[in-house]
């Protein structure tokens, strides 16, 4: 069983992202530890990109700053192999589809697995265009992970499920990542949806941005994701464990609802 | 062998494609299945014709520009874009889309701009068929082009301000395809190059080719023969795909298309994705783009703002990697130059995108023959210009 898969295991996972280089690489290397102090179950780290459409202002604006400061994917996988040296939480990257084309896709991934990142998660490759990419990542030991959103047709969804590896990442609302003052309410349905074809964990993400949202999200999901809450408070150079950690609690507590 | 691209998936050779969000891959699907739809549909050619003529002003002048000719010792003609309605050849491919978007069912137009010229096209339709239109705009862009934003306005649009990134189209691009995510039932986005996902670039470019068609008629109503050589500027490359296009399996014609040099290739400061850019994924296709070391999308420049854009349609970089178009540079200088060059010589103000086409005119002086003959698109007028020009320091 893959890390990914296996952080699902008897437990919900809380996966927490961060932008890596915002404020600085040192810092985010510290918030991973912090993360999973707090009780993190997966550590997403968004490689930088320019022009990242899936993006709300806040993670677009942590990928600027990123970037002004030079922070590349080869800074990032480097960062990853310094944090396998004090962890062995699986940690997942998640970027626009140029960074590894630009990289060179079967060099990106054979550096990324020797750094020892589980997975992979890339918002504008659909699998139309992930054919090549996806069977690599697979030979690699790389979880390549899709995206579902709330519009994505049954036929459609379904072989994403499929293809998907480590879990399924779904989307809660039709939009880009970022705070909202409500959670969707269709997410139990969307779960549903997805758990008729498949058991494969299922992560609900973007918009989640509390302990309340987390907990109402958790009591369908397998896991929750949450970003830009995050992503704000490492940008403030504010402690972010205790936030991770009120997030965990309430996620624990929650209860499946079928 | 006569020339069929795209393929099915939306792939010119190995560019194209669509590399679009999943949220986004059902709305790029069902444009596909309208977009073919509609193609084959004699009422929406028929009307699509009827809006071209009678809305759009088309068909446009093939302008024989005699003193020019004179000076420069080859047959010169002026393929007239300026003389469409709202001043340049966007109009074109907004009317299809729009049409479009209402046998759809959409209620809401979204698009982006630059300079503005796309911007005011798709406001003129949105007013014309009284849609609610939406159009984003670098906060930059809306400083310098008060004027459009005003204009836009005029048509009952609201212009949003991105105040992202760099500033400009490129960020525009980025907010206009956040917006699309975010209302994917009732929005149509208007995207105004040959760029974005499948089924984008083939869409725009069949909406401009009849530019080319025009012109290829015009010219052996004329001259009884085609010309030797066609020429356009290329930013994102709507208006030379249109006037290309219908030229490509006339393997005599040469083909030109001029990328924008701004300051100089070397310099960095430029917007010639075919130049100086390399493949990458941008907008949702794949491309020549202009990117730093680490694979992120470099600042452009260029003194034509329709042309200050980091990447190109992917049918290009197809056209240029099969080497069927030739593609150069012009910088800023030069551009300006031919702006006023063919003010004073033929009494026509072209805007600074088409200035590059102009330009190269004066690159191909010696080369050819009294005989040949040069069609060029002149894309838009300049009048949008004139700040620009009047304050230019080379």
């Amino acid at each position: 069983m893959s890390r990914i898969k296996n952080a699902f295991k008897a437990r919900k996972a809380l996966i927490t992202f961060i932008m890596a280089g915002d404020p600085s690489l040192a810092a985010t290397e510290k918030a991973v530890n912090e993360l999973e102090k707090g009780g993190a179950d997966i550590i997403e780290i968004g490689i930088p990109f320019s022009d990242s459409v899936a993006d709300g202002p806040v993670i677009v604006n942590a990928a600027q700053r990123a970037i002004k400061k030079g922070v590349s994917a080869k800074d990032c996988i480097k960062l990853v192999s310094r944090l396998r040296k004090k962890t062995d939480i699986p940690i997942v990257f998640m970027t626009s589809y140029n960074i590894p084309f630009f990289y060179g896709a079967e060099k990106f991934l054979k550096d990324c697995s020797k750094a020892g990142v589980n997975g992979l998660i890339l918002p504008d490759l659909p699998f139309e265009e992930a054919k090549a990419f996806s069977s690599s990542a697979k030979n690699k030991g790389i979880d390549l992970i899709f995206l579902i959103a709330p519009n994505t047709p049954d036929a459609r969804a379904k072989k994403l499920a499929a293809l998907s590896h480590g879990f399924i990442y779904l989307i809660s609302l039709t939009g880009v990542t970022g705070i909202r003052t409500s959670l969707s309410s269709s997410i139990g349905e969307s779960v549903k949806r997805i758990r008729r074809f498949s058991s494969k964990p299922i992560a609900v993400g973007f918009g989640i941005s509390n302990a309340d949202q987390a907990a109402s999200a958790a009591k369908y999901a397998d896991g929750v994701i949450v970003g830009s809450a995050i992503v704000r408070l490492i940008s403030a150079k504010n402690p972010v464990w205790k936030f991770v950690l009120g997030l965990k609690k309430s996620i624990s507590k929650s209860i499946y609802i079928d | 062998m006569k020339y069929e691209q795209p393929d099915d998936h939306g792939y010119f050779g190995e560019f194209g494609g669509a590399f679009v969000p999943e949220t986004l891959v059902p709305c790029v699907d069902e444009l596909k299945a309208a977009y073919f739809e509609a193609k084959k549909d004699k009422k929406f050619r028929s009307e699509l014709e009827y809006y071209l003529k009678n809305f759009a002003g088309r068909a446009t002048a093939l302008y024989f520009a005699e003193k020019l000719s004179k000076e420069y010792g080859f047959k010169i003609y002026l393929k007239r874009e300026d003389l469409c309605h709202t001043g340049a050849h966007k109009i074109n491919n907004c009317i299809g889309q729009i049409l479009l978007a209402k046998r759809m069912g959409k209620k809401r137009i979204i698009a982006e701009t630059g300079a503005g010229q796309h911007g005011v096209a798709t406001a003129t339709v949105a007013a014309l068929f009284g849609l609610k239109c939406v159009v984003y705009m670098g906060s930059d862009d809306i400083k310098r082009q008060a004027l459009n934003v005003f204009r836009m306005n005029l048509f009952g649009t609201e212009v949003r301000s991105v105040d992202t990134g760099s500033k400009t189209l490129k960020e525009a691009v980025n907010e206009a395809m956040r917006d699309w995510m975010a209302n994917v039932k009732d929005t149509f986005y208007i995207i105004g190059s040959c760029i974005g996902p499948h089924p984008y670039p083939v869409m725009v470019r069949d909406f401009q080719s009849v530019i080319g068609y025009e012109t290829k008629k015009q010219i052996k109503d004329i001259e009884g023969r085609l010309p030797g050589t066609v020429l356009a500027c290329v930013g994102g490359g709507s208006n030379s795909i249109g006037m290309f296009y219908p030229f490509i399996d006339d393997g005599k014609v040469n083909l030109i298309g001029v990328e924008a040099g701004g300051r100089g290739i070397r310099s960095g400061m430029h917007s010639a994705a075919i130049a100086g850019g390399r493949p990458g994924v941008l907008h949702g296709s794949l491309s020549r783009v202009m990117q730093t070391k680490d694979g992120q999308i470099s600042l452009t420049h260029s003194v034509s703002a329709g042309l200050d854009y980091p990447g190109v349609g992917p049918e290009h970089s197809y056209l240029n990697k099969i080497g069927r178009v030739k593609y150069v540079t012009v910088n800023d200088g030069q551009a300006v130059e031919a702006f006023h060059m063919l003010s004073e010589k033929e009494g026509i103000i072209p805007a600074l995108e088409s200035s590059h086409a102009i330009a190269y005119l004066k690159m191909l002086r010696g080369r050819l023959s009294k005989k040949d003959i040069v069609a060029v698109c002149l894309s838009g007028r300049g009048d949008k210009d004139l700040d620009i020009v009047r304050d230019f320091k080379n």
